[in-house]
């Protein structure tokens, strides 16, 4: 494992990022900033108009470190330790759980929390209970 | 007008996934690493993301809600079920053991395709075929008698 740096106001400031992002989604489209959600509609069956803006959100994702190392020159630290397998298993699984309950990290643990939705409490405490029991039996089983 | 605005949006909350931390699996992985603890190497960071990201949607989604309508949309689409089924947890579950394998989930995912990694694009790819794996399976008829054919995707 890599060791990574206690950072809580950088944390704490693109916290902030995230959520004006998504209180701005909700301004513009009246919709949950929930990524999960909005990459699995880029898919059919189409049940609305909203292909395009979808594709511009995630576009946004993809575009900000493109963006950040055009202005900055540098990217910020990445290390994905990860191999091929455990990439795959791994996106399966996120990609299916987080659809198959109706949102991940963006869509239950912010937009969900902060509206006070009982679905969504139970699905962050779930997903971060399975991601710490999977993390521990990873790094400390043997 | 609308497209451009989603675009700025989703680049706004791609900053600050990188602002944060969370584009770095290893700090993502570090802070679900509880067993760390005792070691020192567990690292606490994301649970500030969280603290700031839910802070400010909580004030602004009051604010924004107050309106008539959204800026660009006839309504707002609020989800409005409040009822625990099995899926609201067994699909927490399955991705909760995803994000602590590899230390990616779909936003950090999406936006580390950005910084360029072979790495990324594998687990980006797999990810939206579980994606669409879930939207076969749910809209597969012998299946709706298990699983609420109404809207399979409402957040």
């Amino acid at each position: 494992m890599v060791s990574t740096s206690f950072t809580p106001i950088a944390s704490l400031a693109g916290g902030v990022l995230i959520g004006v992002a998504a209180v701005l989604l909700m301004w513009a489209t009246g919709r949950i900033a929930g990524v999960s959600g909005i990459a699995a509609r880029l898919f059919p069956p189409y049940e609305d108009g909203e292909f395009a803006g979808r594709f511009a959100f995630v576009a946004g994702l993809v575009a900000a470190p493109v963006l950040v190392r055009l202005v900055t020159g540098s990217l910020p630290a990445q290390t994905i330790e990860a191999g091929t397998t455990v990439l795959i298993v791994g996106g399966l699984l996120t990609g299916f759980g987080s659809v198959w309950g109706s949102g991940c990290t963006s869509g239950h643990g912010v937009c969900g929390l902060s509206r006070l939705s009982v679905r969504s409490l139970v699905a962050t405490i779930t997903f971060m209970a399975a991601g710490m029991a999977t993390v521990f039996l990873m790094r400390h089983w043997s | 007008m609308a497209i451009l605005v989603q675009f700025a949006i989703g680049l706004i909350f791609g900053l600050g996934l990188m602002v944060s931390g969370m584009s770095n699996p290893a700090k993502v992985l570090n802070f679900l690493d509880i067993g760390g603890i005792p070691a020192g190497t567990w690292d606490a960071s994301l649970a500030f993301v969280m603290a700031g990201a839910v802070a400010v949607t909580f004030i602004g989604f009051s604010r924004v809600l107050k309106l008539a309508r959204p800026f660009f949309a006839e309504r707002f689409y609020l989800p409005t079920r409040s009822d625990i089924d099995p899926r609201i947890v067994a699909g927490p579950a399955i991705f909760g053991v995803g994000w602590g394998l590899a230390g990616f989930c779909p936003g950090p995912a999406l936006t580390a395709l950005g910084f360029g990694s072979a790495s990324a694009f594998i687990f980006v790819a797999a990810m939206c075929a579980g994606m669409v794996l879930v939207r076969f399976v749910a809209h597969w008829p012998s299946l709706t008698r298990f699983v609420t054919p109404a809207d399979p995707l409402e957040t």
